[in-house]
This record gives C-alpha cells, sequence and structure tokens, in this order.
C-alpha cells in the first residue's frame, strides 16, 4: 500500500484492521500525531487528507491508499512554520501540548473551509454569500478539538491570529488589521 | 477488532455482486461508526466493502428537487448553495452534528445507518437486546439520559442518533435503494423500525441492499425551514431534543407544516399528530399548544428521561411560534 505523506511518498504492507493513526506512528515513526480517544471524540488524532481535516483514529489506513496526508510535521515549509504554529507560540496556545498537533491541523482545515465559504452551525444566514467571521464561529468550527488543559483562550487566541494572518495576506493589509481585530475581540 | 477483508468497489453493481459473493459483509462508508464498534467487537463483520466512490454527486430533479448520491460526505452536502438556500433545515442538522473533522468522513449512506450511542450498546459487557436478542436491556434501569420517550418498547428505547435523518424525514426525503433483486425506493419514515419486540431488527433494508441515493422532493416552504438542537454542550454533543420545522400560513390559516424529532424516537420521529392537529387550523398559541400536547401524550418516559416531555414541548412551541413569524414576515418563500 502507499500513501504520500507530508510530501514523500511511503510504503507499508499492514493488516486491514490498522488505522492513518496507528499507520503514522507505528510505521513512519511520525509520533507528532497523538491518540486521545481513539473513538472520534477528542481531534488529537486530527490529520489533513488532500487538505480536509479527519480524524485519524477512526480512518482505516487502507481506506486512504493513494491519498495526501500531511501531519502536524508537515505544516512548516523549508524551516518556517507554518502562521498558526507561530501564532501558537506567541499566544501561549497550549499548556502540555498533547492536543496541539490535532489543534493545528484542524486550525489548518478551517482555514481552508473558510476560504471554500463553507458554513457552521452558527453561521446566521446560510444562503448569503461569504461568511461573517467572528470568535463563535471561531469555537464552533474547532468544537472537534478537545483541550484537557483547558488551554482554550490561548488556543483561539492563536487561531484568531494565524487566520487573519493567513486570511489577511490574501485580503491585503487593511482588512488583516480589520479583522485581527474583529476576531481576537 | 476482528480480521477482516477489504475492498474497494467502483460502483453500487459491483458492490452488491461483492456483498452476495463475501460472508457476513458490511458496506463501509466513512468508517465513523463501523470502525468504531468493530473495535469494541459490536460489530464483526467478515468483510468490508468499501462503498465511498459511489456517487459524490449532487443533481437536480426533473422535479425540481434534488438527488444526493450515497457517498456525498455529509460536509459536502451540508456546504451545497443549493441546499442552504432550498433546504436550509438539513444544511443546519447536519452542520450540528459530530464535529467538522468526522463529518468530512461521513457519508451520507453511513450517517442514515448509523447505530444507536445507547452506551449499553456498545459496552459488550452490558446486557442489551438490540446486541444479542433476548439478553435483557440495561439502560430501563440504568443511565438513560439520553434515552427515547417515544417509540419505545420493554424490549429497548435506544434513540437513532442522526440528526441529518430528522431533517429528511421533515423533508418527506426518498431513500433510493438497490439490492440483489433490483432497485426500490422507501420513504425515509419507512426506513427505520420501532423496536417492538425485535430492537436487533432496525432497518427494513434487505441482506446486501445498498442505498444507492437520497432524493429531496421540491418544497418550497423548505427555504424557510429551521433544525434546532438543545444538549448539554452548546457543540460537539448529541441531541437530547431536536426539531426539524417548517410551515406554510394561508392568511393567519396554517396551510401545511412539517415536522420531525429527533432525540427522543426510537427512529427519527415525524411528528404526524402534531401536524394533523394543525393543518387548516388558525396560527394561534392555543391551537399549537394542543397540538403538540397530542404528540407528548403518547410519551413513555422513564425517571432519567422524563425531562424531555417538557424540554420537548417548549422547544416545539418555541420554533413553530418562529416559523409562523417569520412565514407571517417572509410571504412567499
Ligand atoms: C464523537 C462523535 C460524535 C458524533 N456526533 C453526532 C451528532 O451529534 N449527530 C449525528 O447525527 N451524528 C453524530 N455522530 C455520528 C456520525 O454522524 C456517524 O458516525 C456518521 O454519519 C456515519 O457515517 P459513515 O459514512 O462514517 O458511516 P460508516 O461508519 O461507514 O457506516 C455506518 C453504517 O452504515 C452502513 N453503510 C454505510 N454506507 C452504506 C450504504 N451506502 N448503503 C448501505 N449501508 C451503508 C455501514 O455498513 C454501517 O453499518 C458522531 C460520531 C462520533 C464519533
Ligand atoms: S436501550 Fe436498546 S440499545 Fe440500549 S441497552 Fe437497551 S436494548 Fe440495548
Ligand atoms: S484520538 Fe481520534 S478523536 Fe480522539
Ligand atoms: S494543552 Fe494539554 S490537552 Fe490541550
Amino acid at each position: 500500500m502507499q500513501w504520500t505523506i507530508n510530501g514523500q511518498v511511503r510504503e507499508a504492507e499492514v493488516d486491514f484492521r490498522t488505522s492513518l493513526l496507528d499507520l503514522l506512528r507505528e510505521q513512519f515513526q511520525l509520533s507528532g500525531t497523538k491518540k486521545g480517544c481513539n473513538q472520534g471524540a477528542c481531534g488529537a488524532c486530527t490529520v489533513l487528507v488532500d487538505g480536509e481535516r479527519i480524524n485519524a483514529c477512526l480512518a482505516l489506513a487502507v481506506q486512504y491508499q493513494g491519498r495526501t496526508i500531511t501531519t502536524v510535521e508537515g505544516l512548516a515549509e523549508n524551516g518556517t512554520l507554518h502562521p498558526v504554529q507561530a501564532a501558537f507560540i506567541e499566544h501561549d496556545g497550549f499548556q502540555c501540548g498533547y492536543c496541539t498537533p490535532g489543534q493545528l491541523c484542524s486550525a489548518v482545515g478551517m482555514i481552508g473551509e473558510l476560504e471554500r465559504d463553507h458554513p457552521s452551525a452558527v453561521t446566521a444566514d446560510l444562503a448569503a454569500n461569504g461568511i461573517e467571521w467572528n470568535r463563535d464561529e471561531l469555537r464552533e468550527r474547532m468544537s472537534g478539538n478537545l483541550c484537557r488543559c483547558g488551554a482554550y483562550n490561548g488556543i483561539a487566541d492563536a487561531i484568531a491570529a494565524g487566520l487573519a494572518k493567513e486570511l489577511g495576506e490574501e485580503l491585503g493589509e487593511e482588512l488583516d488589521e480589520e479583522l485581527g481585530e474583529e476576531i481576537a475581540r | 477488532m476482528n480480521a477482516f477483508d477489504y475492498q474497494q468497489v467502483a460502483d453500487s453493481e459491483q458492490a452488491i455482486e461483492q456483498a452476495v459473493r463475501s460472508r457476513r459483509a458490511k458496506y463501509l462508508g466513512g468508517g465513523t461508526n463501523l470502525v468504531d464498534l468493530m473495535r469494541e467487537t459490536v460489530e464483526r463483520p467478515q468483510a468490508l466493502i468499501d462503498v465511498t466512490r459511489l456517487s459524490r454527486d449532487i443533481d437536480e430533479t426533473a422535479e425540481g428537487g434534488l438527488i444526493i448520491g450515497a457517498a456525498v460526505t455529509n460536509s459536502a452536502l451540508a456546504g451545497d448553495a443549493r441546499v442552504r438556500s432550498r433546504y436550509p433545515v438539513l444544511a443546519r442538522a447536519i452542520l450540528s452534528g459530530a464535529s467538522a473533522q468526522i463529518r468530512n468522513m461521513a457519508t451520507v449512506g453511513g450517517n442514515l445507518l448509523q447505530r444507536t450511542r445507547c452506551a449499553y450498546f456498545y459496552d459488550v459487557a452490558a446486557r442489551c437486546n438490540k446486541r444479542e436478542p433476548g439478553a435483557g436491556c440495561d439502560a430501563l434501569e440504568g443511565f438513560h439520559r439520553y434515552h427515547a420517550i417515544l417509540g419505545t418498547s420493554p424490549s429497548c428505547i435506544a434513540t437513532h442518533p442522526s440528526d441529518m435523518a430528522v431533517a429528511l424525514a421533515a423533508l418527506d426525503a426518498r431513500i433510493h435503494l438497490r439490492g440483489p433483486e433490483g432497485e426500490r425506493q422507501l420513504a425515509i419514515t419507512e426506513l427505520h423500525r420501532e423496536p417492538g419486540e425485535r430492537p436487533d431488527l432496525e432497518t427494513e433494508l434487505q441482506p446486501e441492499e445498498l442505498i444507492v441515493a437520497v432524493e429531496l422532493p421540491p418544497l418550497p416552504m423548505a427555504a424557510r425551514s429551521n433544525y434546532r438542537k438543545v444538549r448539554d454542550r452548546a457543540s460537539y454533543a448529541f441531541a437530547l431534543v431536536s426539531v426539524a420545522s417548517m410551515v406554510e400560513l394561508d392568511g393567519e390559516t396554517i396551510q401545511d407544516v412539517r415536522l420531525a424529532l429527533g432525540g427522543v424516537g426510537t427512529k427519527p420521529w415525524r411528528a404526524l399528530r402534531v401536524e394533523a392537529a394543525l393543518r387548516g387550523q388558525p396560527a394561534t398559541e392555543a391551537t399549537i399548544a394542543a397540538a403538540v400536547d397530542a404528540e407528548l401524550t403518547e410519551a413513555r418516559p422513564l425517571p432519567g428521561n422524563a425531562f424531555k416531555v417538557e424540554l420537548a414541548r417548549r422547544t416545539l412551541i418555541a420554533e413553530l411560534s418562529r416559523r409562523i413569524a417569520d412565514a407571517r414576515n417572509g410571504g412567499e418563500a
């Protein structure tokens, strides 16, 4: 079986029972992705598949053959942290750090969803074009990632800052600041 | 987890062929429920037939509705512009379920056929008639805060956990099936069964039968529909009570109404008694309250979930009142 993981083609023959999470951690020693609950309830195992966030603990590795997988180890580019990673350091987005890899991958996946105008349960007008980002949207969209330490305020600040940076760079400087302030409030 | 065979198929014909040929096969969607249950050995299939390559299309029907392929992900369905504007109840129901990660994995077929979250069903050391017919039911005298008050039996009080299915019940969706004997359709309300004496028999599906698509009929009033979910925390939790609703007014008369409930029924619960009591009646607080009571007098609560009767009553009244106010303000859909 074959997968593209963090830009590299990787091969392994594994039992059909192997989850994508165990494949990453045990076959490829990519232990950044964490096992919290192993039942879809915590988000610690979040990885990106073709850019979309999923829970690797509920995914059978065999079902994801041929797909492009990004883990926390693959978020930085050429030694430069992803803006969301940098923002986690700046805003104290963790205490013990166990949930962090999942939070980071999830936040990066969420930014893609925002860019595609994907709605959430708290989006007021589903039919409107363009979604108004605010703190409630952010929290709702990140609700699949629990933090046992309760570092949520730092996490939300970090993601808001990272988000403003990512979306802002594309939207221009003015909006960047406006968005940053709006979200940070 | 027990060992199993894995096969990916390109279309429904291949899927059925493989299922007929394999022993104790199960179809695999996103795996978010099945893999979990296999890990607990509640499910022990000998073969998995991966049906995520089945249709992922959402198309217009000749009648002006939509037909949704069984492998469409929950996220893709909720994000579809046509669903968001014409059937917001469906988009909202899906978005209120699980987490973004799970919705990205979960399929329409798998969501409909996900199994109950009853903790005793999950725990192979507990007694459960659904898992092991005749074993007894530990929920009756156990923790049943999340269990049903409508459609229950002395054998089982488990709720059907799907939010999406509740919206589909209100929308009169049709389920397109394909099996070794050919194709057929079921109304969504006919897909799931009440437990009766056989809680292990959960749906009307025949062996090897596959969900291939879900069809939404055209329904103008659905443009003003909503899904409200009441739960123990604001997000990422199953429903205590949920309500899918839409109303059509003719002046001050309720011309048409669709209502379905989640979190309280042993299957996605279409509130037909409320609907019947409201159709053709004046849109007043008194008619609404009486109509809601017509359904809830059927409730058979237990000590741990008796609060749901009042919670369902209040949520239904609040939602109906909102839909009526919206219909007054909005005029045509
Ligand atoms: C932590 C957590 C929280 C959740 N919260 C919610 C919630 O709040 N609301 C909610 O509604 N759901 C919730 N869910 C459940 C989730 O929505 C379901 O697990 C998901 O929809 C199942 O879809 P799937 O494609 O992954 O199904 P699978 O797990 O792949 O399959 C489920 C069942 O369907 C069968 N099947 C799959 N596709 C077909 C087909 N085409 N034809 C016939 N049979 C088929 C399988 O054989 C299996 O029996 C939650 C799940 C988790 C893990
Ligand atoms: S309520 Fe139903 S699923 Fe739960 S233990 Fe009783 S029989 Fe099993
Ligand atoms: S380890 Fe996957 S969700 Fe908790
Ligand atoms: S920082 Fe410890 S679990 Fe989140």
